[in-house]
């Protein structure tokens, strides 16, 4: 076999994954974020910034998921029972904030029941992934092709502090979008809430990026065994280098910088996260190569998503370049 | 009190409530999908502002039926794992990559030029609007395409071999895309949504004919959904029949439930028009039914004999009353449509199709069997397919999660609530879109020029003077 198709589709499911999280990041925090803004104009823009692409965003949550069923099953079906409560709180999230892009244009008497929807259901989306993913990386009991645990075991102090730093980073992203998007007061208080909400972020992935290598042996093994800890040292001290280049870029009132740095240091605990998991999909006990589709279903799969994917992205790209600019201003050309 | 049985009931019955509650949604944009698509070229072509007032009016509706079936979407993909991980495990791979098709060639396509759609008039002028109108309506039929090819593989599953994880491993995707049933289910399916479609525009239609005979909108509106009705509900019943002779070849038991046969007739079974079927004495009460009709039906042959399901072990029986009861409904509303369709070509010939109140009544009563019909529909072949996931090979039993009945109660019982309040609040909303009548200036979604983003609006946008009739077919 001159390529191993399970080592490509885990590269393809953890780019689909990131992509969700660079896209509806922004438009998760932008819902974080709804109660600092004053009813109204401030409002309305922030909605309008991404009621044009949250549809595509969270299509890659759809492909993350769909891939993992389809690319690696055993793990999809061992990860998602036992995952079972956020996964669901989660979905239930995204139909209330879903909806609320719509509905509360549509119903102006129940503007402030909406406008809660969306924030309720932006932060519980944003909590349940991070619990997901901390709830995945503190291992998962498995016994043959199943699940063996209960239905509360994914609640540790550990997953909630992964909860609590995803709506944290989700609010960074959406606070520097803004930054980017819009003008004037809005532009500012979105700047001020950028410097606290990245230091928070900077801290937290300090605080998670320290707990993570004592959950499981072999995160400690693959982060500081010798000689690979030369090459995994450079991403804590790219890390520091992103959240200098942040803090320095606010305070000269970049617009664009802040957002693009946001995503680096995003990117960077990415990258962190793929050094502490792999090769397992599910910590621990099952590698990418054990849970993995038939060859037949890879490579038919493959054969769509390297023509598919680069065309996808080209039309988001697209789509995005047809809505930008300020929002707020489309009226004035 | 919850036991491994209740744990399966549970998640049995949340996935019924899950899927049927979003398969309204897409059985609805379907269609309207194509319709707005034809109300823009007609407004592109001919430069008559009334389409362009439709096509606007049409899209509101489209925005939210759309939101609502994309979020109550994203449960599904997720549902098979959460509370079907063991079918999740053994079919993923042959289901997996028909669904990961569907997000890469339908999902995206409509999400990306969704936000064109909706928004992006006034950015990319009409003529690359058209463009994103036509990627969304051709992204609803492809993702109807592979998302009824991965169903249609249940029923009549081919193309794999078991693998040593007793998985069903492809061995031959052609077979598997273009399973036995799959092209029927398609056609049928897809043919549901455009009637579903033209019932509601035709009700919206009628209702503001009802109020206002003179309408352009209304008028308009209520004559192409007529018009495809009269088409399209005698080729959904061919359609259908077609599907059904088909399940007769590969799922008999299923026909042998729909139509109340128990016992075997061996020289020409009945058509039991009504009853009250009873499966612990395996017998039809008080059946309606014409003599040999059905094996003339199903055999085209008065004397053909049919097996009932008394040839089939009785734990792999269906239950006879749920999919007896659906068929049923949905073929009875069926006719209903067609006597709908024919009468409004009458209606045509004497040139009274906007006149004669007592049709637009009907048509307005018709409104919802559309969706109706397509659940019935659903269920028939659904449950029909019980009690197996992948049809007499992988039984429902043995295909779900290890889960604590609580949980699926507590997640079941979450599901209803919020279902309740989101789309109940949707419907509410689409309906207060409906009650307004078509008018000339129809709004958009989009903001106006002269007016700052939906600045603390009333209305998301105020009328949109930019493009008048005429400018379409410029150049």
């Amino acid at each position: 076999m001159s390529l191993d198709l399970p080592f490509v589709w885990a590269f393809v499911i953890a780019f689909a994954v990131f992509a969700y999280v660079v896209m509806d990041g922004f438009d998760l925090g932008i819902g974080i974020l709804f109660p600092t803004f004053k009813p109204g104009p401030e409002r309305d823009s922030a909605m309008n910034s991404v009621a044009p692409v949250w549809d595509g965003n969270e299509t890659w949550l759809v492909l993350g998921g769909g891939g993992l069923m389809a690319a690696f099953p055993l793990a999809y079906a061992i990860v998602l029972p036992a995952l079972y409560a956020p996964i669901i709180a989660m979905l239930l999230a995204l139909i209330f904030r879903g909806v609320a892009f719509e509905f509360r244009w549509r119903d102006p008497g129940h503007r402030p029941f909406w406008d809660v929807a969306f924030t309720a259901g932006s932060v519980v989306a944003a909590f349940a992934q991070g619990v997901t993913l901390g709830a995945l990386l503190q291992g998962i009991s498995v016994e043959g092709r199943q699940y063996a645990g209960g239905w509360w075991d994914w609640l540790t102090p550990f997953s909630l502090l992964t909860g609590v730093s995803l709506v944290v980073g989700y609010a960074l992203l959406g606070a520097t979008w803004l930054v980017m998007k819009t003008e004037g007061e809005t532009q500012s208080h979105m700047r001020r809430m950028s410097a606290w909400l990245g230091a928070g972020t900077v801290l937290l992935i300090a605080v998670v990026s320290a707990v993570t290598p004592f959950l499981e042996g072999a995160y400690y093994e693959n982060w500081f065994a010798w000689p690979s800890v030369l090459l995994t040292a450079q991403v804590p001290l790219l890390v520091l280098i992103g959240a200098v280049l942040f803090f320095r870029s606010l305070r000269k009132g970049h617009e664009r910088w802040p957002f693009l740095l946001a995503l680096a240091l995003f990117g960077l605990s990415f990258v962190g996260l793929g050094i502490s998991m792999f090769p397992y999909v599910v910590p621990g006990a099952v590698t990418i190569w054990q849970a993995a589709a038939p060859d037949s279903s890879l490579l038919f799969m493959l054969v769509g998503a390297s023509v598919l994917i680069p065309i996808i992205l080209a039309y988001t790209g697209y789509s995005y370049w047809v809505f930008r600019g300020k929002v707020g201003q489309e009226g004035y050309h | 009190m919850f036991d491994d049985i209740s744990a399966l009931t549970l998640a049995r019955a949340q996935f019924a409530f899950t899927v049927s509650f979003h398969f309204i949604f897409p059985a609805f944009s379907i269609g309207l999908a194509s319709y707005l698509a034809v109300l823009e070229g007609l407004w592109l072509k001919t430069g008559k502002e009334v389409y362009l007032n439709l096509f606007k009016y049409w899209l509101k509706i489209f925005a939210l039926a759309f939101a609502m079936g994309v979020v109550s979407g994203i449960t599904m993909s997720y549902q098979f794992g959460t509370n079907w991980s063991v079918f999740s495990d053994k079919a993923g791979p042959v289901i997996g990559p028909l669904m990961a098709y569907e997000v890469m060639t339908a999902f995206f396509l409509e999400a990306g030029f969704l936000g064109v759609m909706l928004f992006g008039m006034n950015r990319v002028g009409p003529k690359l609007h058209y463009m994103a109108t036509l990627a969304v309506a051709i992204g609803t039929f492809i993702s109807a395409f592979w998302i009824l090819s991965a169903n249609s593989w249940m029923q009549t599953p081919q193309g794999f071999v078991m693998n040593a994880a007793g998985q069903f491993e492809p061995a031959d995707w052609w077979a598997i895309v273009f399973n036995p049933s799959f092209p029927y289910r398609l056609v049928h399916t897809v043919l549901g949504a455009y009637l579903t479609t033209a019932l509601v525009v035709g009700a919206v239609g009628a209702w503001h004919l009802l109020k206002d005979k003179g309408n352009a909108g209304a008028r308009v509106m209520f004559n192409m959904a007529m018009g495809m009705i009269a088409v399209a509900a005698p080729i959904q019943i061919f359609a259908g029949d077609m599907h059904g002779l088909n399940t007769l070849e590969h799922q008999p038991a299923k026909v042998m439930a729909m139509e109340g046969h128990f016992q075997s007739h061996p020289d020409g079974a009945p058509l039991i028009l009504f009853g009250i079927p009873d499966e612990k004495a395996a017998t039809v009460h008080a059946a309606v039914s014409i003599p040999k009709a059905s094996s003339l039906i199903l055999k085209h042959d008065p004397n053909a004999p049919l097996a009932g399901l008394d040839t089939v072990p009785r734990e792999d029986w269906p239950h006879v009353d749920i999919v007896f009861w659906s068929f049923r409904i949905m073929v009875g509303l069926g006719m209903l449509m067609l006597t709908l369709g024919a009468v409004s070509l009458f209606a045509r010939t004497r040139r009274k199709l906007y006149d004669w109140s007592w049709l637009h009544r009907f048509a307005l009563v018709m409104g919802p069997t559309g969706f109706v019909a397509v659940l019935a529909g659903w269920v028939t072949t659904e449950v029909g397919r019980q009690p197996f996931t992948v049809y007499g090979l992988l039984r429902t039993s043995q295909s779900a999660a290890p889960l604590d009945a609580p949980a699926v109660a507590a997640s079941l019982l979450a599901f209803v609530a919020v279902y309740f309040i989101v789309f109940s609040a949707g419907t509410g909303y689409i309906l207060k879109l409906m009650s307004h009548a078509p008018h000339p200036g129809e709004p958009g979604l989009e903001p106006a020029p002269d007016h700052p983003v939906r600045t603390a609006g009333i209305t998301p946008a105020p009328g949109i003077p930019v493009h008048r009739a005429g400018q379409g077919d410029a150049s």
